[in-house]
This record gives C-alpha cells, sequence and structure tokens, in this order.
C-alpha cells in the first residue's frame, strides 16, 4: 500500500502549523490594523505617519544597519496603582473620616494635617486595581476628588527609556520594521521625547564622545561634510567643542543622509496613551516644551478601561 | 527496525526491479556537484569568519573603518551573517543533502549538471546580496537582509537543486526508509516554502506593522530549528550509527523525534517583552517547552547507540566531528527551551547570550557536523586523501576550542551583562562594559574559528590544485595536442 502521499500531507501539515501561528493568524489579527482614536485625551488618530524626512531617515537607519545595536521595543515587567487625592474639598473632617477607613493604621491628626497640605496627595501606594477602585468609591461621597494614577514600571522605563511598553500600534506605519535584538546601545523607542534636540543628535552622530565619554558608539562622520568655509561661516556648520572642532577656516555640515536620520530619530516616539497601555499622565502644556514644569497642572488623564 | 545505514546492498525481498546502484558509481555522479557546493561553501565560510572578526574587532575599537560607509557595525554584522548562513552553511547542506538522499537511496544522483548550474546561480545570488547589504541595500529583516533583487536569484538555484534532490530520492531503489531521509526530505520542501514566503510578505509585498516582526521570528525559527535542524540531524543520525559500525538504538524513538520536531521545531525565539499581542510570545514558549520531547528522544537514542564506543571515535575525525555537532544540539536545545521562559528572557534578551545561543546552533551544531561530513565525503568522491590530515586535527582542536571559548564567554557575559541592565542604579553603559569584558574572550574565539576553517579551505585548495595536475590538465593536454599537432603539421 502507498501511504506516501498522506504521509507527505501529514508533514506539511506538521510543518505548516507554525505558518499558521505566526505568520497566517498574527496577520488575521494585526493586518488590517487602521489609524483609530485609540487615544484617551482627544479625537487624535493614532500612530501618524512619520513625516517625509523621517520616512527618509528611517531608510538610512535600516541601511546603515542600525537595528543591529540599538533596539526599539521598551519593555514592561508591570503597572502599579496609586489613589492619589486632587482636591480635599470643603469637608475636611469628613474626608478624614473616610481616610482613616481607607489607610489603615494613620493617625487622625496626621491626616488632618496631611490634608491641609498641597495637593495632590498619594493616600494610597502600588496597590491592587480593586483596593484602588474601592478607596475611591469610599472618598467619593465625602465631596473630595480622588482618582487612580497607573504607572507603568519596569527596568526600561526606569532608565527613562520609555513612559509605557512598546505595543503593536507603535510600528504600524514602519517599513520595514525593525524592532532590533540587541542592546549594544540603548533603546530607542521613545528616543524622541527623551532627546528631543536635533543638535545633539548631529553631534553625537558626528562624534559620539562628544556627548558621552564612554559611549562606544563608531562615529558616523561619513554623514558630514568638511568643507572650507565661505564668504561667512554656514549657519547649518556644527558647532563642535574645542578638540573635536576641525582645522581652521573649516567647518562640519551635516548631509542631507544625516538630517533624515536625526529627523528620524526624533520622531520615535511611544508616548501617546493608548487603551491597550493604560497609564495615568499630567497634561503638560506642550508636548514639546523640553523642560517639565514643576507646577504642572494637576488634569490628569487615565485610559484605564471604564468599571 | 533498527538499522545501520551501510553502503552493502541490501538483501531485501521488497526489492522492486529497479537494481541498486554500486557506491562506487553513486560517488561518482556526486564528484561534481558536490564538489563545487563545498568548495563555494569553504569560500564563504573563510570570508564569513573574517567579517565576524572585523565586526568583533570593530566593537573594541570603534574608529575601527569608521569612516568608510560600506563597513558600518550593522552592515558587517549583517555580511558575515549571511555569508554563514546562505554561503556556507546552506551550501554545505545542500551539498551533505544530495549525497546523503543518493546514498541511502541507493541512486545516481539525477542531473548532475543542472545541479552545478543551481549552485553557481546560488553562488551569484549569495554574492550579489551580500555586495547589495554592504552597499546599504539590506532588507532590514534579520537573516534575511540580502535585498530582492538578489532573493530570486537564491531562490531559483535552490529550485534547480532541489528538485534534482527530489527527482534522485524518487529513482531511488531501496525502498525501506532511513530516518535520515525523514530528515532530508522534509527540509528540501521546508526551505523554498519560508523564504519566499518571507520574502513576499517581508520585501515584495509588505505586510502592515509588527506582523513583519512575527514574520521575520517566525522565519529565523523555522530555518534554525527545522531546515538547518534537520539537516544536521539527518547528518548526524547517519553517521553516529554508521562510523562506530553500531546499529541505531530505536527507530520508533528517532521517528517520534521526527515528528515532535516538525509540529514544535518551528516557533521558537519570541520573546514576552515583545510588542505583539500575548498570545504570540506565549504559543511561542509552549511550542518551544514542547521541543523538550524530541530533544530527550534524540539525546536517548544517540547515547544508547554510542554506548560503549567510546573508543572508536578518537580514531575518526568525521566522528568527531560529528559528536561534537550531537553534544552541541542537545546543548542548544536545552538553552533554548531555558531561554522561552519569560522569566529567564526578561534578563538574557538584547543581550549576547543570545548571540551565544545563535552562534552554538550555527556553528556548534550545523557547521561542525557538516565539517565532519566534508571530512568524510570529500575522500570518498575524489578517491584521494585529504592533502593532510595534520591540518584536519588542527582544524578539529581551533574550531572545537574556539566556538567554545566563544560561546561559554558571551552566554556568561550575557547574564552578568542582562542582571545588570535590569538594575536601574546601574548605567546603560557600565551594563555594556561588563558585558564588554566577556566579549573580548569571544573575539579570541571567533580568532581561533578564523584559523580553523582557513586549513579546512587550505585543504580544499591544495587538493583542487594536486586534483587539477592529475587530472584536468593531461585532459585540456590531451585534448589540445591534436590541434597542436594539426597547427603544426
Amino acid at each position: 500500500m502507498n501511504h506516501g502521499p498522506l504521509i507527505f500531507l501529514g508533514v506539511f501539515f506538521a510543518l505548516a502549523l507554525s505558518w499558521f501561528g505566526l505568520v497566517f493568524e498574527p496577520q488575521l489579527q494585526l493586518g488590517n490594523a487602521q489609524q483609530a482614536t485609540n487615544v484617551v485625551n482627544s479625537a487624535e488618530l493614532y500612530p501618524q505617519r512619520r513625516p517625509g524626512l523621517a520616512k527618509q531617515g528611517l531608510e538610512v537607519y535600516r541601511s546603515l544597519g542600525c537595528a543591529s545595536c540599538h533596539s526599539q521595543q521598551v519593555g514592561q515587567t508591570r503597572r502599579t496603582y496609586d489613589v492619589m487625592l486632587t482636591d480635599a474639598g470643603t469637608n475636611r473632617a469628613d474626608v478624614a473620616r473616610a481616610l482613616l477607613k481607607v489607610k489603615t493604621g494613620a493617625s487622625a491628626v496626621e491626616l488632618e494635617k496631611a490634608l491641609a497640605g498641597p495637593m495632590p496627595l498619594r493616600i494610597l501606594k502600588d496597590v491592587t486595581r480593586a483596593a484602588a477602585d474601592a478607596a475611591i468609591e469610599k472618598l467619593d461621597p465625602t465631596g473630595a476628588k480622588a482618582e487612580v494614577k497607573i504607572t507603568p514600571t519596569g527596568p526600561d522605563i526606569a532608565r527613562g527609556w520609555g513612559k509605557r511598553r512598546s505595543v503593536a500600534e507603535d510600528f504600524l506605519f514602519d517599513q520595514p520594521v525593525m524592532l532590533g535584538s540587541q542592546r549594544i546601545g540603548p533603546d530607542l523607542a521613545d528616543v524622541g521625547s527623551r532627546l528631543p534636540v536635533a543638535e545633539w543628535h548631529l553631534l553625537h552622530l558626528y562624534n559620539p564622545k562628544i556627548v558621552e565619554k564612554k559611549s562606544v558608539m563608531p562615529p558616523y562622520r561619513f554623514l558630514f561634510e568638511k568643507r572650507k568655509i565661505g564668504r561667512e561661516p554656514s549657519p547649518n556648520a556644527l558647532r563642535l567643542p574645542g578638540e573635536f572642532a576641525p582645522e581652521r577656516d573649516f567647518e562640519i555640515i551635516p548631509t542631507d543622509q544625516a538630517k533624515a536620520l536625526v529627523a528620524y530619530l526624533i520622531s520615535l516616539r511611544a508616548d501617546t496613551v493608548i487603551f491597550e497601555t493604560p497609564m495615568t499622565v499630567a497634561v503638560a502644556a506642550s508636548t514639546n516644551a523640553p523642560a517639565v514644569s514643576t507646577n504642572a497642572p494637576v488634569a490628569a488623564v487615565t485610559n484605564a478601561p471604564a468599571k | 527496525m533498527s538499522a545501520i545505514p551501510s553502503s552493502e546492498p541490501p538483501v531485501s525481498p521488497g526489492t522492486t526491479a529497479i537494481p541498486p546502484v554500486p557506491p562506487a558509481e553513486i560517488d561518482a555522479s556526486c564528484r561534481v556537484p558536490v564538489l563545487v557546493l563545498f568548495a563555494c561553501a569553504a569560500v564563504w565560510l573563510v570570508t564569513a569568519s573574517a567579517f565576524a572578526l572585523i565586526t568583533s574587532l570593530k566593537l573594541h575599537m570603534p574608529q575601527l573603518l569608521a569612516d568608510c560607509p560600506w563597513f558600518t557595525y550593522g552592515r558587517l554584522q549583517a555580511m558575515q551573517m549571511n555569508a554563514l548562513i546562505y554561503g556556507f552553511a546552506a551550501q554545505t547542506a545542500l551539498g551533505t543533502s544530495l549525497w546523503l538522499i543518493a546514498r541511502l537511496g541507493r541512486a545516481r544522483l539525477v542531473q548532475p549538471g543542472y545541479v552545478v548550474v543551481g549552485a553557481l546561480l546560488w553562488n551569484l545570488g549569495v554574492k550579489i546580496g551580500i555586495f547589495g547589504i554592504q552597499i546599504g541595500d539590506s532588507s532590514g529583516f534579520e537573516w534575511l537582509e540580502i535585498p530582492g533583487y538578489a532573493s530570486p536569484i537564491l531562490f531559483v538555484g535552490y529550485a534547480i537543486m532541489g528538485v534534482c534532490g527530489l527527482l534522485t530520492f524518487h529513482q531511488r531503489s531501496e525502498p525501506t526508509l532511513y530516518v535520515s531521509q525523514w530528515f532530508l526530505l522534509a527540509a528540501l520542501f521546508w526551505f523554498p516554502w519560508i523564504y519566499s514566503t518571507a520574502n513576499l510578505l517581508l520585501v515584495f509585498f509588505p505586510v502592515r506593522g509588527v506582523v513583519q516582526a512575527s514574520i521575520n521570528w517566525w522565519y529565523i525559527g523555522s530555518l534554525s530549528g527545522i531546515w538547518f535542524g534537520f539537516i544536521g540531524l539527518a547528518v548526524i543520525f547517519y553517521f553516529l550509527p554508521k562510523l562506530p559500525r553500531r546499529p541505531l538504538h530505536s527507530n520508533p524513538l528517532a521517528m517520534l523525534a521526527f515528528w515532535a520536531l516538525a509540529l514544535f521545531g518551528g516557533w521558537g525565539g519570541i520573546h514576552h517583552g515583545a510588542p505583539l499581542p500575548a498570545w504570540i510570545p506565549s504559543l511561542s514558549t509552549v511550542f518551544t517547552g514542547l521541543t523538550l520531547i524530541p530533544l530527550l528522544a534524540i539525546a536517548i537514542n544517540w547515547n544508547n547507540t554510542l554506548a560503549g564506543a567510546s573508543t572508536s571515535w578518537k580514531e575518526s575525525l568525521p566522528l568527531r566531528f560529528v559528536f561534537f555537532g550531537a553534544v552541541a544540539y542537545l546543548l542548544a536545545g536545552a538553552l533554548s527551551i531555558v531561554d522561552s521562559l519569560p522569566q529567564v528572557s526578561q534578563t538574557t534578551h538584547f543581550t549576547f547570550f543570545t548571540t551565544a545561543r545563535t552562534q552554538l546552533l550555527l556553528y556548534g551544531f550545523f557547521s561542525m557536523t557538516m565539517f565532519g561530513a566534508i571530512y568524510y565525503v570529500v575522500p570518498l568522491l575524489t578517491q584521494s586523501e585529504w592533502p593532510s590530515a595534520k591540518w584536519a586535527n588542527r582544524h578539529f582542536t581551533l574550531a572545537a576550542l574556539g566556538i567554545a571559548l566563544y560561546v561559554a564567554s558571551l552566554a556568561l557575559g550575557g547574564i552578568f551583562q542582562g542582571r545588570a541592565l535590569n538594575d536601574p542604579n546601574k548605567s546603560f553603559l557600565d551594563a555594556l562594559h561588563i558585558g564588554l569584558v566577556f566579549f573580548r574572550v569571544s573575539t579570541l574565539g571567533d580568532l581561533l574559528m578564523l584559523a580553523g576553517n582557513g586549513l579546512l579551505a587550505l585543504n580544499l585548495a591544495v587538493w583542487l590544485v594536486r586534483c587539477c595536475r592529475a587530472c584536468c590538465v593531461p585532459a585540456i593536454v590531451a585534448a589540445v595536442k591534436p590541434q597542436l599537432a594539426e597547427v603544426a603539421r
């Protein structure tokens, strides 16, 4: 009897199982993903296509093989829930009584004192989601305003590499998607919000040692042009510190490739609050502001799913 | 049924009308194509290890070749990986597979001329592809960096060789299949499937978003786990019983390993932090965990096959290579299971540990096994001894030492680096420099491997020159002489 075709089919299906699981199914689930208003605080669509120059920069990134040293995926180990009191209201005594129920082991005097202090006030730190919701329920009737603050945590986030983990949406419009598998250099998923200044990136590309003495990144001087200063110095020329500066009468001008690459790096921002990765962020004035104001408004957005 | 894959004609009553072909004739039919594949592979091997050494040095001296865009770290890294995978590993894999299919089926290799054409096309594709990476046309996908204008050449080259392999299998005069043939046949079919799927969906008609990453991981897992895994296993299952002249312990156990690997082998490598829906990495972990079954089956099988044969492996150089490959396979399999656990990959991912694991599989297991096959097959094909047995022995010592040093240092370094990376109080650069201390040792490993691979290439080159002198030159002279005489007259 000839079992050949049957065995062939059997082997084929056994092997094709991984194709089904890792190619076909993901494509069914994610292949038709669209821009959506999957953002919490506005009708803004996410993700946005990268601007043209940044798109060219992605090609430079791919072509030079940057992804062999830099990953673009922020990890997150867990999420913490804090309960924050944003407004103590007028009936302090009632609030204090409710707080005593929420926060076992606290003294009434201390609580009163804290309530008079600056807001927002952290009432509970790193509790379960259920405990946080219960606390809010107890505080609500007293007229005080309280909210759950959700913070993603993990070593990557503690390093400042991102505010939340990277999710599928972040890469929707990239071609190719270069997640990287090595961290010989730092993760770049959110480098645009960490280092938003083009000048910094240009100096770093020209010679990483200018901004980081111990860096092992090679200099990418071929992305720059060294030329004689014309009638007057170019406004695009790099402002290099003494020891790195070229000879007199020469200046270093970034090429189009360098500018595109930097535009791409700055466009790498994975800080939009979307439902898939709940977190609470203070609504700071402008996202482009380099310095974070210490008196940021207390209003906050949470994208935690509704109860 | 336990069987030694022997070269003597079988005495099986079920044999049909097709008379078995004597081994010498089979070897003769394989001579030119397999030697072409091996010779080209050896050149690529040396190229790959030279690239690997430069890449490694670039991490010590970032200024090295820094002003030359053709030699950025990223490009060199991709070039050395592709030279190793497509230049060396794939070509030896094909050469050995074709010879094994012919030998085990007791049939002559079909259309050796076409195989040579396929091999030359394949080499052309790899050459264009690697040059493409060098000038910056890399596709940006790991292990698939060869740009879209070169990958179809590779595919066509493979298809020609693959069809010849299938036809040879079809013409076999030995109807009973040995387990190696199962592995070889599945691998023969699986490569065009994964290579075309990955290239079509990533390069030619790209899917959107992170599905690309998922497909890329699937390709890497399938290529290393199924294609290289199956061909390497076929060779080990052939030589491990044959060279010490012992019966394979259990055929059913080997078949169990085959089916289990076909089901679970191609899922590896997706770590838990990946920006994919959580079920994908979970599935990957579960299936990688299940490869424990075939791994144990294989380990028991090999162990019992070799039990009591401890002396003979010192005498045979091919057996030593194959034995090293077998141990490395088990080790790499165990490591990949451990590494798929989220608690472990949380530390090891993104570190040199992953490099160590890949290299253990590609060089420690696959390349070493293939070296064994080359050292065994070439003398049969050429009917002459290796020019220098000493070089061959040195090759084993250097390669074994080199890969051991490389894997041990990077695995250990990766663990330390990962622990430091997970501690936000340590700066990123401090964590990296911890890893780089170990990386320096691995460069020494690279150097040893390069030296060993050089010896293999040298051995082949000397043999080629000798062969030319012995057969080609007289043949040409014989062909030209009458005409010269004609002219003289």
